[in-house]
């Protein structure tokens, strides 16, 4: 158990209700520190949503959000550019923050699309703009990374190095990582800490006590539970046989 | 030097085409055509009631349009009704309460014309101080909210995300907005403001990749337009505003061809 100081962002019963209806309720989870915290869930579950209530996006949730940084980077899962904007790659990486050449040009290689700086946002394919979007969100070095699908459109080899670039990047500036993805396989063996939602925190721990949960099961399906038991020696701890998972 | 009401003019003229450069990105880049329409067209109530109260035109005109955009924010909170139909609602509805108010006002000869379409005859050493200053003071204000303001024009969510309070950045371009319509309406005429903010812009964005390269073009070719169009106004003996939205509309015109090129070149 970590000390509160290394908590970026916490969410207490955390909901939101958009004309009477849940989009999702009760969601409390924290983000520390050199970890990372994925949420899985099926489509129209709240990922996206809690992703956006955590960045404190949304005004007038329910329960409470504490946000105990301001360098936070974030690629959102849609995002729409007005194309009567004139704006290149390298316009784009300044967005939020200026900075300097070296820094924009290290987090462009990282990402593999240093030879698009120059090229209008509008000309870039899907997998090259989320590779751009990437990019932007780890240039200015934040404590906390919120990345809401952020592989989608790349290639099947650059899934991989990405996903390995975000592991490398938790652990070298050790900042904190607020990860959605659908990719049970390659999320998981990275994952500290797995947040199941369905409109609420079906269940929440470990990526091995998650893949028990007979809630989880009823939701992914069998094999996705045995997708999570692969990685079971990569986490070297003691399971007990609760059925409702509590947070460590 | 500003005896001459043509330098004043002028001098008058190139102080709206500097500021109007930089807005006019904004208003196209995040939309606001019809919001810049909406505002001028409130300007009529601004400038009447100046008369009924012996009060400063620009101030006057700042204040009312400042007091409409607020309006519309709030009617687009509240009500159902889509945003061009609201626009459209508060953009007559003030024109037509500014006519009715200035039929009243049969004891003041208007310059209705003037009012509408520009008048250079009517820049006073006064009017300049205005421009001048009111100008510097927008340009410096929308220096400071230059990044939270681009930001949530690319994407809202993003600049919020990242803690960069685009609402307050949005709230105070809409006063920069109102500002703008008031210190140029002299020059300009409350119907062809908006017009002296997009047409150079738009012409910009033909010639430019970036957005900092679109607010440079965008403030020549208001700059030009200004000048092109004082020099017509004063040979020909035409409007002001009219000539200079002519020839800002050449100067688009003329911009188009580039376009054709570079598609040419991208083929």
């Amino acid at each position: 158990m970590s000390t509160d100081q290394n908590i970026l962002v916490k969410l207490n019963d955390a909901g939101l209700q958009l004309n009477n209806k849940w989009l999702v309720k009760g969601v409390s989870l924290q983000v520390e520190k050199g970890e990372i915290v994925t949420l899985i869930g099926p489509n129209g579950s709240g990922k996206s949503t809690t992703a956006k209530i955590a960045l404190g996006i949304y005004k007038k949730i329910d329960g409470s959000v504490e946000k105990y940084t301001n360098k936070v980077g974030y690629v959102p899962q849609k995002i729409s550019i007005d194309w009567t904007l004139p704006l290149r790659v390298n316009d784009f990486m300044m967005l939020t923050e200026s900075l300097n050449k070296d820094t924009i040009d290290e987090a462009l290689s990282l990402t593999g699309v240093i030879h698009l700086k120059d090229k209008n946002l509008g000309d870039l394919s899907g997998g090259e703009f989320q590779r751009v979007l990437l990019a932007r969100a780890i240039s200015k070095k934040p404590d906390l990374l919120v990345l809401d699908e952020p592989v989608q459109g790349v290639d099947f080899t650059g899934e991989i190095a990405l996903y390995e670039l975000i592991k490398k990047i938790s652990d070298e500036l050790s900042c904190g990582i607020l990860l959605i993805s659908h990719d049970l396989h390659t999320v998981m063996s990275a994952t500290d800490h797995v947040v199941c939602l369905n409109g609420h925190v079906c269940c929440s721990g470990s990526p091995m006590d998650v893949a028990k949960n007979n809630e989880y099961k009823a939701l992914f399906g069998e094999q996705a539970s045995q997708i999570l038991s692969r990685y079971e020696h990569k986490h070297d701890h003691i399971h007990t046989d609760e059925g409702e998972i509590k947070k460590n | 030097m500003f005896d001459d009401f043509f330098i004043r003019a002028l001098v008058a003229g190139i102080g709206v085409a500097f500021v109007t450069g930089p807005l006019g990105c904004f208003v196209i880049w995040r939309r606001l055509s019809y919001f810049g329409d909406t505002l001028a067209h409130s300007a009529l109530l601004g400038v009447t009631l100046a008369f009924t109260m012996e009060f400063n035109i620009a101030i006057s005109v700042f204040v009312i349009s400042s007091i409409i955009a607020l309006i519309l924010i709030q009617l687009q909170k509240k009500t159902n009704l889509p945003g061009d139909a609201l626009l459209g609602l508060l953009a007559h509805s003030s024109l037509a309460v500014g006519l009715v108010v200035i039929g009243f006002l049969t004891f003041i000869r208007f310059d209705i014309m003037g009012l509408l379409f520009g008048d250079i005859l009517a820049v006073s050493v006064d009017d300049l101080l205005i421009i001048w200053i009111g100008g510097a003071l927008i340009l410096l204000v929308l220096k400071l909210i230059w990044k939270p303001l681009f930001a949530s024009t690319v994407n809202y969510e993003l600049a919020e995300a990242e803690g960069l309070n685009p609402d307050r950045a949005k709230a105070i371009f809409t006063i920069l907005v109102a500002a703008i319509i008031a210190i140029s309406i002299k020059m300009v005429g409350l119907l062809l403001i908006t017009g002296m903010l997009i047409i150079p812009a738009a012409m910009a964005r033909n010639l430019s990749s970036s957005p900092q390269s679109m607010v440079i073009y965008s403030i020549i070719g208001g700059l030009l337009s200004v000048i092109i169009g004082l020099f017509t106004s004063l040979e020909f003996n035409t409007s002001s505003g009219p000539s200079i939205i002519t020839a800002a509309l050449l100067l688009f015109i003329l911009s188009l061809f580039k376009i054709k090129q570079t598609i040419k070149l991208k083929n």
